[in-house]
């Protein structure tokens, strides 16, 4: 059988991320439902591993290029590995997932291939052997249908919007060597070194968000040290007031997110951010506290599946989204839930 | 050293957008530069500080983009131009991209473009990558810091994993987050200067383009379903009960 969908398989030095098997997942049904097959691509060095990984998740045919000029992603020789194999494979779709990285270089593989590309998309439906997508606009404010009319049909799936595959160990395959398409000379990016975060989950892949807002500045009964100015002292405080939002999310296993309104107050880097310029979250529990919810933080976290919100403000917008709510003190509450959490959750 | 700046104007990120009778609308919120652009501008104007040469916001849109691009202007930017068409209505990212890499080569000699991460409109995201592609030019794509070190660029990345540093040759296009510094409020003079400011205006044919086949249709465009939420507000004596019950609750949703 020919290949009708081709995968993007993204990975962090060999280490396939989950989001990258979710796609799989994805193009595995597309497969089975256009009657053909999936292959997926994978670049990188001393990368056999993950790519004999590709078929207990699903794949038929596994391409992979094993160099030194891939050792790490750069997009350019990683868009054209992914451009060649669609040029010869001619899929019907060209599936990647969501990532810094599979977004960009579906970007890149569209104008290579003069096609469409629909990022991030949370649903696919296939009418007639052409595919109809969803993805939310405005961070989610509106929910756009597209397709994609030309071929590849290119397409970035969201992260913990399609379900994860069962490993089958007992699937296996002999994955296909292929060059870099690109000389090592000829690439113009160089990495030069790399500073990998500190512990902490990822907000992108987290089961479980706790947030905090403004609020967390808000305690009276901190006693900032006396050489800080008054920004200072505010920021101080602050601080204060994340440990107790990090606490309750190391007992949850869980991210810390932020609003734009403590990002921009310089309480939290801005990587922490979710809303409609920070992150778009999902994740099945979202915990804000001291957060009064601006449209723009709603936005990002609104699909989340429970939704708790604390806050000293009974009519704070978050709580018409919140399934629990606690009208209160987070100073108060957050150290006795985490508490709770520890007992119960056994940690 | 010349600086492009691709801008969109988008409504302002606070506004309600929503689908009324088949339209989107977004009641009376202005419309503004895209705010993650606005971090591309004010990346440029610093580099120009440091570095001279000309900064110019460049936005292809409909005849209405004056405003993003006069606030460009009244940042500190030395030129704009829009490219508006009649065959650009409805166009895709790559259509986007095409025109924005010919209009950059029309500009000429530019050492560097400079995005935003992505439009909070569409949310798309591939602007910057794919108008290096055209262009035939690295992409140092989500830069939370920029060093020039002749010949070569040097930026700080975001990424999933942690930050990577990454060097370029010019020319390049380099998308950048919110770290990069927070951006300049138009000056007094800046703002004068930019409603006096007539704006060049280029088409397709002034960019010796043809009008290009979209590979993109959008079908429709809804308001997300209702969600129905039961709210329940919890209570007790004392923080200790709130927190146990709440923590009981949360336990019962299964989510943990």
């Amino acid at each position: 059988m020919s290949n009708k969908v081709l995968v993007y398989i993204d990975h962090f030095h060999g280490e396939v991320l989950p989001i990258s098997w979710e796609s799989l997942g994805v193009g595995r049904k597309l497969a089975d439902e256009l009657g053909g097959d999936v292959a997926v691509v994978i670049g990188g060095q001393d990368v056999k591993d993950a790519a004999n990984q590709a078929f207990h998740y699903g794949a038929d045919q596994v391409y992979y290029a094993d160099d030194s000029s891939l050792v790490d992603y750069r997009p350019e020789p990683f868009a054209s590995l992914v451009s060649q194999i669609a040029r010869e494979d001619a899929p019907d779709v060209l599936l990647f997932p969501t990532t810094t990285r599979g977004r960009e270089l579906a970007g890149m593989c569209a104008i290579d291939l003069n096609s469409g590309v629909l990022p991030d998309v949370t649903a696919l439906e296939v009418q007639d052997g052409k595919l109809t997508a969803t993805r939310p606009v405005y961070a989610g404010k509106l929910i756009a249908t597209v397709v994609c009319d030309s071929t590849p049909q290119i397409i970035t799936t969201r992260g913990r919007a399609f379900d994860k595959p069962e490993l089958d160990a007992s699937r296996t395959g002999e994955p296909t060597q292929v060059d870099a398409p690109l000389p090592a000379d000829d690439i113009q990016t160089q990495v030069i070194e790399y500073s990998e975060e500190e512990g902490g989950v990822s907000l992108n892949d987290a089961a479980v968000i706790v947030s905090g807002g403004r609020g967390v500045s808000s305690n009276p009964n901190l006693t900032p040290p006396e050489d800080l100015d008054e920004k200072g002292a505010e920021i101080w405080r602050a601080q204060q007031g994340f440990k107790l939002v990090g606490d309750l999310a190391t007992v949850l296993g869980a991210a810390v997110g932020a609003s734009r309104a403590a990002v921009d107050a310089g309480y939290i880097p801005y990587d922490q951010q979710v809303g409609q310029t920070g992150r778009v979250v999902s994740p099945d529990l979202y915990i804000a506290c001291g957060i009064s919810g601006a449209i723009q933080h709603l936005a990002g976290m609104r699909t989340s599946k429970v939704i708790v919100a604390i806050n000293k403000d009974p009519d704070a917008p978050i709580f018409k989204l919140a399934r629990y709510g606690v009208v209160g003190d987070l100073f108060q509450i957050l150290p006795p839930l985490t508490e709770a959490f520890r007992s119960r959750l056994d940690k | 050293m010349n600086i492009v700046v691709c801008i969109k104007q988008v409504p302002d990120s606070a506004a309600k957008v929503m689908v009324e009778n088949g339209q989107v609308t977004w009641g009376d919120a202005p419309l503004v530069m895209n705010p993650w652009d606005e971090y591309a501008v004010e990346a440029a104007l610093l580099l120009q500080e440091e570095q001279g040469g000309d900064v110019t916001v460049l936005s292809v849109g409909g005849g209405d983009v004056d405003e993003a691009l006069k606030i460009g202007l009244a940042m500190g930017c030395n030129n704009a131009i829009l490219v508006t068409d009649p065959a650009l209505e409805r166009a895709d990212s790559q259509a986007t991209a095409r025109v924005l890499a010919a209009a950059i080569q029309k500009i000429g000699d530019v050492q560097l473009v400079f995005c935003g991460k992505q439009a909070i409109d569409g949310d798309m995201g591939v602007t910057a990558a794919q108008t290096a592609r055209v262009l035939g030019w690295p992409i140092l794509s989500l830069a939370s810091s920029i060093k020039m070190e002749e010949p070569l660029i040097r930026v700080e990345r975001t990424v999933e994993e942690g930050r990577q540093v990454v060097e370029g040759n010019l020319p390049a296009v380099v998308s950048v987050v919110k770290d990069i510094a927070e951006p300049r409020y138009p000056s007094f003079m800046g703002i004068r200067k930019a409603s006096r400011a007539t704006i060049p205006v280029w088409t397709l044919e002034d960019l010796g383009l043809e009008a290009p086949t979209f590979h993109v249709s959008w079908p429709e465009l809804n308001n997300p379903p209702v969600q129905e939420v039961t709210n329940e507000i919890i209570t007790g004596d004392s923080p200790d009960d709130v927190a146990n019950a709440l923590a009981d609750k949360i336990l019962g949703e299964k989510v943990l």
